[in-house]
């Protein structure tokens, strides 16, 4: 309870202290527009430790503080526009050339990459192409050898033939014409065994030759 | 025990007195914030590039995100031929975010919670969007206000509106900035207050403080949020204006 009404009495002093300046802050305004004499009355106000006026709308130190106000901003304004601007924007600019001259390269290296990318690939491409041409090459030749190779042997395998059939046919001519002279001494053997005459050679070979021809005309 | 005065943050105290005739131009904690913001903007991003390498480290490359981060935010809104302010929206989006995170740190004094800072940073961008839409396309700047394809009866009406907002954007610009800090840093340093003046009441006291407590942590995170994101609104709000300076005819 005691403490309810304490906080009570606070608020209603608190209430009256901001109150009492907000009353009087009606003044000052109505003062500054009158001028001299306005600001007189204020002085007089303001010495009896600030009971008067509410401070910021006491115009006693107005003079002051514009004057201060004006030497810092102008020197703060001048260190700005001299100093510390250029220097903070000289560091961004910096860092955009930089930034900007980065990529540029950046760039400019990823073009030579690919360049020689597309070098390599078609280094590569030759060098298969060329490959296979040389296998190409390689093959067409080793087929040709053995074309001609192969031409040779069968050239040589028929001119053994060719002479081996030459020689069949030699040999098989004499056996013929031996034929003719066997059968006349067969005949001379015949003929003496069973007529016991000895007949003539001529008479052997007319009488062979007869009977083969008449065998052939007869064949 | 008093709540602490969440305006008390807000108050200016001169480090250095200095008076040029009637005029206080005094060295104050404000001044002092200014000056941090801008040696330790530099300074990182001048360290941070020193080396100057290729393949940047760390450091190196968080530099290099925001000045492409800023540089796009510009280039998508007024095109390449609003790179030319480069200097100046990369310089405010850098002082406006290392004067918001500054007043994130627990006893540091917010430059930014103060209308006349925003203000001057918004006369600044407006006036040289006028400037230069006038030395650019001479009296065809005018024609920003004259949107193509209005009907002849209404065009009137249309101009008025544009020129309001027109007239509108130095105060929206200023006053966007400078209330999201002045609100952010009032509510959180209200519910860290709870938290503190609930934990001198004993035991039950911490309980209720807890979820205060939370909410300072989720609203301490939510305030960075919107240093960063405040910073970013102002350089794209800048970019935006430049661009209609750029290319008047919509």
């Amino acid at each position: 309870m005691e403490g309810t009404a304490t906080a009570g009495f606070i608020v209603a002093q608190l209430e009256a202290t901001p109150a009492a300046p907000a009353a009087e802050d009606a003044t000052p305004p109505a003062d500054a527009a009158h001028g001299e004499l306005a600001g007189v009355v204020i002085e007089e106000h303001a010495t009896e430790d600030h009971g008067g006026t509410f401070p910021p709308f006491d115009s006693t130190y107005f003079a002051s503080q514009f004057l201060w106000l004006a030497i810092s901003f102008v020197v703060l304004y001048l260190l700005m526009s001299r100093v510390i601007i250029p220097r903070i924007g000289g560091i961004l600019e910096d860092r955009r050339d930089r930034i900007a001259r980065d990529l540029d390269q950046a760039g400019r290296l990823k073009q030579q990459s690919e360049e020689a990318n597309a070098a390599y690939a078609k280094a590569l491409s030759d060098a298969r192409a060329n490959a296979f041409r040389i296998a190409a090459e390689a093959r067409d030749k080793a087929k040709a050898e053995a074309a001609a190779r192969q031409a040779e042997i069968e050239k040589n395998l028929d001119g053994k033939l060719a002479a081996a059939e030459e020689r069949i046919a030699e040999i098989k001519a004499k056996a013929l014409a031996d034929v003719g002279a066997i059968a006349a001494d067969a005949a001379d053997a015949v003929v003496e065994r069973l007529v016991g005459l000895k007949a003539s050679p001529s008479e052997l070979s007319d009488a062979v030759t007869a009977a083969r021809s008449g065998g052939a005309g007869n064949a | 025990m008093e709540l602490p005065d969440p305006i008390h943050q807000f108050e200016i105290k001169e480090i250095i007195s200095l008076n040029l005739g009637s005029t206080n131009i005094s060295f104050t904690n404000s001044a002092l914030f200014m000056v941090l913001a801008v040696l330790f903007g530099c300074g990182f991003l001048l360290l941070a590039s020193s080396r100057r390498k290729l393949v940047p480290g760390r450091w190196q490359s968080s530099a290099e995100l925001v000045y492409e981060f800023v540089a796009n935010t510009l280039r998508s809104s007024a095109g390449s031929e609003g790179m030319r302010f480069f200097p100046l929206v990369f310089s405010l989006f850098l002082f406006i975010l290392m004067v918001n995170l500054f007043g994130m740190v627990p006893y540091f004094f917010t430059v930014t919670s103060h209308l006349i800072v925003t203000a001057a940073l918004s006369v600044l961008v407006i006036g040289l969007v006028i400037v230069y839409g006038l030395y650019r396309n001479g009296l065809g700047f005018f024609s920003l206000f004259v949107p193509h394809g209005v009907p002849g009866v209404i065009l009137p009406f249309v101009v008025f509106i544009e020129v309001l907002s027109f007239v509108s954007r130095p105060i929206s610009l200023s006053i966007r900035l400078f209330a999201n800090i002045l609100a952010g840093h009032i509510t959180l340093k209200v519910f860290a207050g709870f938290v503190v003046v609930l934990g001198s009441l004993g035991w039950y006291g911490w309980i209720a403080a807890v979820l205060p407590l939370i909410l300072t942590v989720a609203l301490t995170a939510l305030e960075v949020l919107v240093a960063v994101l405040q910073a970013y609104v102002f350089a794209i709000l800048t970019s935006l204006y430049l661009n209609d300076a750029i290319h008047p005819g919509h």
